[in-house]
């Protein structure tokens, strides 16, 4: 055996022992320790039951939040600079302040200067008036924008940790989305409400008996904001429009049952700066009722009967034990930076995926049972060694599909039984090729190599149209689409490393031996 | 799949070879007999108007006749419950528990071979928590009728109206795109006009898979779009396969027409395109018969694309080549 023939057999032998080292833990769960492979294949969602949810990110709303913020420390600031302004309001991304006394414009500019530094002029300045606008300082905007997206997906994916599923994936997509995957979820309601929530949270102060207006009407400076319905019957509540605190100062949220109403609370534990905040506030407001506000919803309003100094309270809402575990949760991780809109929904139940499995192992069977036997029927011995070279075409398949992580899905083993279709087409090229120089006269030796040489263009060409159509097809596709295009363009590679170059070895061994007159192909 | 069993002689020695010592008689079980010459050039006037029936009959079938292309929610935006039920059902009853004041217009298909799998499907309305209670809905309907456990909610499926529009647009721009590519290709690695030959074979055969999809209501989703995408890349192989015959036996016959070396080349090839063509065909009747309702559209748009590509990378792309040529040499 000459030594360029051992170079390749050794080649396929190291494949083979590889394939198998990565694709025996897929099979076989008690491996020795020493195995060094024990990720097993990935099933997709199709395939083993769960849910793929996709979330966009509202990246402007991310922004006019962090407006939001500065303009109420900047109203904090000016009370406690004691600036009187008239009014102060938000307009896209613009902040107008109305001073009352225009010559308090100076230390406007440089308390802005100091304390927000986030904020800087808008443009054309009017000196000589009592108004001053500022806007969202251009990099402090690209910082928010590059930064909501991660900052979601670390919100959520701590969020889904603690709700409990087991390996959950929620990856960024494009620019402004979010895909959650859950697998083994097929009721996720929870689930969605769990993650959806932006859970900003937000203390404030009830209006006081017989001022702020009418809920219809509230008066400048209230709002009206909807309670948590109960039975139905759902309260209105008048309440200050100031934010006292938010919930970012929420160290810990725990559940526990509830004191006095049936079902469960959730108690927050503030940190050190949130402590002496709420203590202050409730030393300020003995008496009055505190509203707990969450994404807009007052939670509850129980009133302050003494300052609370410790830095834990208590959110009583009538939760069943679900729900206070969901919020003890979102309270925990903090507020999302933006609102997420679901905008794609699938489900598929376990049942499915088995069945899916089922039928997708049983056309690859009835599949590459139909071509192996053609194959040997119409080619004989050539037809044998194509068939040696699917087979092991397959192996080195799934094997590199197990190595690269990639995940099996419907589609790609629909992929997989197709390039089992397409495979044979390299040899079926190089046999009627060698078919067609046998009938020209030409002797075993030069009617193989040359069916191998012509049939090489052909098969070169032919293979980087349809790995090229598998390219665009993986930047085009997402999830089980951009499986399958990996698995297609995987076929093409293995099946050229099989049925070019390995069915050639068979040849060159048998031709090695001796002197060939007749062929079977 | 019919074979010809059985072992024919070879065709005669070629001449000029008789001096070899000792010639042997190779025998191969052959579907297309060595030396076959069928004319495909000469019908190539009627299968121009035959591709054009085909490609206006596709055009009204995806368009117009029978409501045209149906698009999955995946391009539509929607909602789309797949069940199925353990007893024999009716398409009736199941519009019956659903026909509610807060569904709209519901599409129940049967999805299965026994009237026990449908999928429900509800276009449009939009995205989001909404369209999520649309799925709750359809799921309670089902239950007021027909009780718990005598079905089973197999997939539940939402799509914003917003990710439907991108989708298909994305959709678009890469069935596009991958056909220009294509025809780049081939024009650099063969010549111009063989690029634009496949190209030209290429658009024929997205219309004409995109008519079947159309004339058996299959579904037109993001899956079609792959299996599409796929049948793009599999029709230019096939084209290539022959182009590159083509360009052999021009090299080797500098005084035939091209006419006589694309038939010639068409007819050495054909074996091989019958039998690749027909691995492949094969496999994906298998999966459109065995593989289930998921990929029951994915594999007959697969099906149909083999089939029509096998047939343009002979009856439309070559041809097209020999009128490009019949053009040139018209100006010169």
């Amino acid at each position: 055996m000459n030594r360029s023939i051992l170079t390749r057999l050794l080649l396929f032998a190291g494949l083979a022992l590889a394939t198998v080292v990565v694709l025996l833990p897929t099979f076989v769960h008690s491996l020795p320790r020493w195995w060094p492979w024990r990720q097993p294949v990935r099933l997709g969602l199709d395939l083993q039951g769960g849910t793929h949810l996709l979330y966009h990110v509202d990246i402007d709303q991310a922004v006019d939040n962090v407006v939001d913020r500065d303009m109420q420390d900047l109203e904090n600031e000016l009370r406690q600079a004691q600036i009187g302004a008239t009014d102060v309001s938000r307009d896209g991304h613009t902040v107008r302040i109305k001073l009352a006394n225009k010559d308090k414009r100076r230390d406007v500019e440089d308390l802005v200067r100091e304390r927000i530094p986030t904020l800087v002029p808008a443009q054309n300045p009017d000196v000589e008036a009592a108004d001053l606008t500022y806007t969202i300082d251009p990099k402090e905007e690209r910082r928010v924008r590059d930064n909501v997206v991660d900052q979601a997906l670390k919100i959520i994916r701590n969020r889904i940790d603690q709700f409990g599923v087991a390996e959950p994936t929620v990856v960024a997509q494009g620019s402004d989305e979010i895909v959650v995957q859950l697998p083994g979820i097929q009721d996720p309601q929870r689930a969605k409400d769990l993650i959806g929530k932006t859970a900003v949270l937000e203390f404030k102060l009830l209006a006081a008996n017989g001022q702020g207006g009418s809920l219809e009407h509230p008066a400048p400076g209230y709002q009206a904001l909807p309670g948590k319905g109960e039975g139905g019957r759902r309260t209105t509540y008048l309440v200050e429009k100031r934010v006292l605190m938010t919930g970012d100062m929420v160290k810990n949220a725990t559940i526990a049952p509830a004191s006095q109403t049936e079902g469960m609370a959730v108690e927050f534990e503030l940190d050190a700066r949130g402590a002496a905040k709420f203590g202050e506030v409730t030393t300020q407001n003995v008496g009055r009722n505190l509203a707990i506000v969450l994404d807009g919803v007052v939670e509850s309003a129980p009133t302050i009967r003494e300052p609370i100094r410790g830095g834990h309270g208590q959110i009583t809402g009538r939760f069943d034990f679900a729900e206070a575990q969901d919020l003890a949760n979102v309270l925990r991780n903090g507020a999302l930076p933006a609102p997420l809109k679901l905008e794609e929904e699938r489900s598929v139940g376990p049942s499915l995926g088995k069945d899916s499995i089922n039928k997708g192992v049983l056309s690859f069977a009835l599949g590459t049972g139909a071509v192996i036997l053609f194959m040997v029927l119409y080619y004989r011995g050539g037809g044998l060694i194509a068939d040696m070279a699917l087979v092991l075409n397959v192996f080195f398949l799934v094997g590199a599909l197990a190595a690269l992580g990639a995940t099996l899905s419907l589609p790609g083993i629909a992929g997989i039984v197709l390039t089992v279709g397409m495979a044979v087409d390299a040899n079926v090229l190089i046999l009627e090729r060698i078919r067609e120089e046998l009938r020209l006269g030409k002797s075993v030796r030069a009617a193989v190599d040359a069916g191998y040489d012509r049939a090489w263009h052909a098969i070169r060409d032919s293979n980087l149209t349809t790995a090229l159509s598998g390219v665009i097809l993986f930047f085009f596709g997402t999830g089980p689409i951009a499986g399958f295009a990996v698995t297609l363009l995987l076929g093409i590679a293995s099946s050229l490393l099989t049925g070019f170059v390995g069915t050639r070895i068979v040849y060159d061994i048998l031709m090695a031996r001796r002197r060939l007159t007749t062929v079977s192909v | 799949m019919s074979t010809k069993e059985g072992t024919r002689p070879t065709a005669p020695q070629a001449p000029g070879r008789r001096d070899k010592p000792a010639p042997v008689v190779h025998k191969f079980v052959e579907l297309i007999p060595s030396g076959t010459k069928v004319d495909f050039v000469g019908m190539r006037g009627r299968m121009l108007v035959f591709s054009w029936a085909l490609i206006l009959a596709s055009l009204a079938f995806t368009h117009f006749v029978r409501g045209g292309l149906r698009l999955g929610i995946d391009f539509a935006g929607g909602t789309m419950v797949h069940v199925k039920f353990a007893e024999r059902t009716s398409i009736g009853d199941i519009r019956a528990a659903l026909s509610k004041p807060e569904l709209g217009e519901v599409i129940v298909q049967d999805v299965g071979r026994d009237s026990r799998e449908f999928q429900i499907r509800l276009l449009g309305g939009e995205g989001g928590q909404g369209a999520t209670s649309v799925a709750a809905a359809i799921k309670k309907g089902l239950q007021e009728k027909f009780g718990e456990g005598t079905y089973d909610v197999l997939r539940v499926e939402t799509v914003g109206p917003k990710v439907g529009k991108d989708l298909w647009w994305d959709a678009f721009w890469a069935v596009l795109f991958a056909t220009v590519v294509m025809g780049v290709y081939i024009a650099f690695r063969f010549e111009v006009r063989f690029g634009i030959g496949a190209a030209i074979a290429l658009v024929h055969d997205v219309l004409l898979t995109l008519g079947a999809l159309g004339v058996f209501q299959m579904e037109f989703d993001l899956t079609t779009v792959a299996a599409l995408l796929t049948v793009v890349g599999y029709s230019v192989h096939d084209t290539v396969i022959v182009s590159d015959r083509i360009r052999e036996n021009m090299r080797k016959m500098r005084r035939d027409t091209l006419a006589t070396i694309m038939n010639l080349s068409i007819n050495e090839t054909l074996s091989r395109t019958l039998i690749t063509s027909g691995t492949a065909i094969l496999v994906t009747l298998v999966l459109f018969l065995f593989g289930g309702s998921v990929i029951h559209s994915f594999a007959f748009t697969l099906l149909v694309g083999f089939i029509v590509g096998t047939y343009s990378s002979i009856y439309v792309a070559s041809p097209v080549v020999l009128y490009l040529e019949g053009r040139t040499r018209a100006r010169r």
